[in-house]
Order: C-alpha cells, then structure tokens, then sequence
C-alpha cells in the first residue's frame, strides 16, 4: 500500500522543447550541475532546451525573506513567462525550487484572484511592455530528470553498486520543502512520498534509505540562515537530520533542492568543526550530491567536469564505491587546467591530518 | 477592534492561508522552527483570528513573528487547511508596512536583508553572487569556499564562458536593458518603495538607538546580534 502510495500524485511532464530558468544558488554553488543538465539533456537525450539570457531570478530568496513584496515577484515571474513564449517556448522549467514553488503559487493564485492577474499583466506591460503568455507546463528540472530515467539507465556506464561488493548502495534522498509541501500535486509523489529522487535511484540500482527525520526541513529557512545570529537555527535541523540518518550508514545523500544540497554538505563541516562529529566513513562526512550529479555519474561524466571539486565534504570515497576513475591531481585546477592550489584540509576531507572525536556510525 | 485584521485581510495570503483554525496544533509538531525557538504557530494563528488589536499589534512588534523559515511544513498537514506561513508572510508585509518590525531584535534584521539580498536583485539580477558571499560573513561555508571565493574567475570558468560577461550560463552578467525592467518592475509595482519603508524605519529606529542613523555599523548590529533570549 504504502510503496504505491506516490503513484496517487502524477503529473503530465513534457517529454522536449523546455524552457530553462537558472537558480540563484546553484549558479553560485552547483554550476557543474546547470551545465550537465543541459549536457545531459542536449547530448544524451537529444532534447531541445532553452538556455535564455534575458531571464533575471525570480527574487524568490527576497521574496521569503519577505523583503519583495508579492505583487512586485508577481511581475518578475509574469516576466520570465513573458520571455518564455517570446523565445517559441511553453514548457517552462526551473533549475530552482523556491523558484519551482513560486511559480506555481502565483499560477494558483491567479486562477484563485483573478484581479491579481490583471494587475501583473498591467504592471508588466507598463514597466516592460511585454505581455505574459502562461506556460502550459511547469515543471521542476528534476522532474525531467526524473521524466528521463529510463533513458538515462539504457545509456548508463555504471550502476549505484559498490563495485567492491555487488551491494546496492544506500542513499538517503532529500526532497526540498518547496518542491511538494506548498501545492502537494505538483510534485511527483506529493509531500507525503515524494517520488522524484526515489525513482531515479531505482532505476540505476541503488536502494533508498528511510529513516525517521526523512521529510523533515533542512533548515535553510531563509532569514534562519541568511542572518549570521539566526544561524543555530539552521545548523540545528541539519543535525537533527545528519543525527536520524547516520544509523542506517548511507553512501551519499541526494537532493533536488539548491539550498538543501549545499547546506547538509557545508552543515557536516561545520558540525564537525564545531563539535568534532562526523556522521561518514573512516570518519569523515558523508558526500552530498545534486541529482544531476547522481545521473553524470551514471552515465560516465568526469567528477570534475560535473563540479563536485565545490563541496567541503569529498566525494572520492563514493567514486571508489562506483569504481569511478578520476584525476586526484586535476581536482582542483582552474579553466583550462591553470593550477591555482587547493582548499586548506578539514576534518570531513579525506586526507586530512585532524581527526574528529566522535563517528556517528 | 479589528483594524489590524482588516489590514491583514487586504493581503490575499492572509485570506487564503487563514479560514477556521481548531486549535489542533498539528502545524506546530511539524515546525522546524518551533523545534529550537520558543515558537508556536498555533498561537499565531489563534491570536489573528480574534482580531484583537492590542493582541495583533503586539504581535506585529515582536520577534515571534520573525522565527518562521517559510518551509511551509504546516501547509499540507493542516486538517482546516490554514497555511500558518502564509498567515506569518502578512504579518511581516504588514509589521514592514507600519515600521512595527523596528520593535523587535529579529525584526530589525530586514535592514539586513533587504541591503544584502534586496540591494543585490538590483545591482545584479540575482539575489546572491559569489562576490557578496564574502568568506568573513559565511565561515560556515569552509575552506572549499574561501578557495572558491579567491579563485572565482578560475574556478566558473571550467563551468561557465559567461561568467561575469553577457551571454548564456551560469552568473552571466545581465544586460543593461533586462536590469531597466526589472528596475522599473520594482517601481511600478511596490517594491522599491517596500524597500525605501525599511530603510525609512530603520533609519529612525537606530537615531533611537543612538546611532548616527542606519549607518554600515548598525546593519551590521542587527546582522550578528543575539540575545540568546529566543530558545
């Protein structure tokens, strides 16, 4: 019963022509990830995507720090639409997932306050004089990866085994709140069993891990996070999560949210630094990876070129789970391979001299 | 009674967000924020629905309202279908509106807010680039960070052709004509003068609290200080 449970939360995805909206913090952490989704989708699948110039961010990060008002995001997003069908396009899909539940909050409330929607289009046409066109899709990059998993799994050049055991590996999945809380049909499997990293990692062989605080927040929450005094708040639901998760010895953590990725990554480092914790192997943290990253690795691409050089906790304990062949030495090199050294070591690094006090394992 | 109300009513978030709540509860179980602050949503949204000025005007001067993470955990688990972060976003619009946000130490954060997050959507297009994540503000983001941060062109550029530069990517610079309207979108629609009212207050506030106005001092006050009074 329950396992079927997400089946009762489908949407129509659209299977091409996608128009891409980039994240704020992806770009600024995951920039791997934007450029092989793209890859993934233009090179492996043949799909046509959108890469636009023109769109701006959503203002979705002041927007819940509650310093962008709602009607002035309204007038954004009316404008990323507006780009949209401009450019030919009318699947819209976004990299972000404040974005993500963004757009479809103002897509219901237009439905529900039909004045809010006549005065976007006013405010757009006057500040920009372009007309918003609503997309007949939306959908969360996710999604299409999600979408595509089959695809990717017929052209894979590995699976989520350990090639030392022929075990599948665990992986905990992290589904950021604004993907499914705020509309739950939105979203593949609702709030209550999102589907989206699930599927995904069964169909390229791993085996999700449940475990009591799986749906719990990852504590970003904005101004929590975004104010340095606030910041207890934060680091502290991360490690009710890092806490809950540990038992059942996960290889790597996935997420679908940008802040989430970021946070149960930079957390560990900073949990560890903190209070001489760490919750991976040997000691050391347990690698968190985007879902794009997941599925370049599947297909073959190389660590670096997807970017995970940018996390604190290293992810080279779970290559040499996969049997991943990479560079050690061309790790941290710069454009064009120019040398320009190295992260100094920490505890959740894998070389690192310190030693941590307490293994939660 | 009920001035406040209908102020908050003008905001459809409150209306959507707020239609009968039973008292249950359930939306403070499920809060993160609720976990670690001495915070009850419930109560918040008890206190609206009695539409009592004094309780709501309180209220608007406090902290309490400013512990939410907008996470919108208690939306899909209400059994009214309430939405207590919803009821929390008209609060602080409102709270914002009225310079009342002035009154508490979390509410006096927004001056922080708007100047890192507001102030950049205007000078960039985004509401973070790696250039304003400075590594002193951030030493939760690590030495992978620091690396990042004085090697940026270096290290975007294995990503991005366009960092910095016009063009499509990643942290692309946006073109003069895209920031013209998303400036005047600002303009006509409220939000520039949303941000204008926070510096107003804010402004007034830290005379009053002997500084020499909302000075990079002051931002700086509301952006570290915690009384440890919140748990």
């Amino acid at each position: 019963m329950r396992r079927a449970s997400w089946q009762e939360y489908q949407k129509d995805i659209a299977s091409d022509k996608y128009y891409y909206a980039r994240s704020c913090i992806r770009q600024n952490f995951f920039p791997g990830s934007e450029r092989a989704f793209l890859d993934i989708l233009h090179n492996d699948l043949g799909i046509d995507v959108f890469d636009d110039p023109l769109h701006t961010s959503c203002t979705g990060i002041g927007y819940h720090s509650d310093v962008v008002p709602l009607e002035t995001i309204m007038t954004v997003v009316a404008r990323q639409f507006a780009l949209m069908a401009e450019a030919g396009y009318e699947n819209f899909i976004s990299s972000c997932i404040t974005s993500f539940g963004i757009y479809n909050e103002i897509l219901a409330t237009w439905e529900e306050f039909p004045e809010t929607e006549e005065r976007t289009r006013r405010y757009l046409r006057e500040a920009t004089g372009r007309e918003l066109v609503k997309p007949r899709s939306i959908a969360h990059t996710s999604d299409i990866i999600f979408h595509h998993r089959e695809a990717i799994a017929r052209r894979a050049k590995r699976r989520l085994v350990n090639v030392h055991t022929g075990e599948p590996l665990r992986v905990v999945e992290h589904i950021g709140c604004h993907y499914a809380k705020i509309f739950p049909k939105s979203g593949i499997g609702g709030s209550e069993f999102p589907y989206v990293l699930a599927g995904m990692i069964e169909s390229w062989g791993g085996e999700v891990v449940d475990y009591p605080e799986r749906r719990h927040c990852c504590g970003f929450g904005f101004r929590n996070y975004l104010v340095q005094a606030n910041r207890g708040s934060s680091i502290a639901n991360s490690h009710k999560k890092l806490e809950s998760m540990a038992p059942y010895k996960p290889d790597f953590i996935v997420a679908n949210c940008p802040g989430c990725t970021m946070f149960l990554d930079k957390w560990q480092y900073a949990i560890a630094e903190m209070e001489g914790t760490t919750y991976g192997a040997d000691g050391r943290g347990i690698p968190v990876l985007t879902y794009e990253e997941m599925a370049g690795l599947v297909l073959g691409y190389d660590p670096w070129e997807l970017g995970m050089q940018m996390h604190q906790v290293d992810v080279e304990p779970l290559l040499d789970k996969l049997g991943v062949e990479y560079d050690r030495e061309a790790k941290y090199l710069g454009a064009g391979g120019k040398y320009i050294g190295k992260p100094a070591d920490v505890a959740v690094n894998c070389e690192s001299e310190r030693r941590i006090y307490e293994i939660k394992r | 009674m009920g001035k406040y109300f209908d102020m908050l009513a003008e905001d459809i978030r409150l209306r959507e967000g707020l239609k009968a709540c039973m008292n249950c509860g359930v939306c403070t179980a499920v809060c993160p924020a609720a976990e670690f602050y001495n915070y009850d949503p419930r109560q918040i949204v008890d206190i609206v629905q009695t539409r009592d000025d004094d309780e709501i005007e309180r209220l608007l001067k406090s902290d309490t309202i400013w512990y939410c993470g907008e996470c919108m955990s208690c939306r899909p688990r209400c059994p009214r279908g309430n939405t207590p972060g919803y009821v929390i976003q008209a609060l602080r619009a409102l709270s914002q509106k009225l310079g009342f946000f002035v009154e508490s130490e979390k509410g006096r954060q927004q001056l922080a807010l708007k100047r890192l997050i507001g102030d950049n959507i205007l000078a960039t297009g985004y509401c973070l680039t790696p250039r304003n994540i400075r590594p002193e503000l951030h030493p939760e983001q690590g030495t992978v960070w620091e690396w990042i941060y004085a090697h940026d062109e270096d290290v975007y550029g294995r990503f991005s052709n366009s960092y910095l530069r016009e063009g499509a990517g990643a942290l692309r610079r946006i073109d003069d004509e895209s920031m013209g309207e998303i400036h005047r979108i600002f303009e006509v629609s409220g939000g520039k003068a949303f941000y204008d009212a926070i510096e107003q207050h804010s402004e007034r506030k830290a005379r009053e609290m002997g500084y020499d106005g909302a000075t990079e001092e002051y931002m700086m006050e509301t952006y570290t200080f915690n009384s440890e009074n919140h748990y």
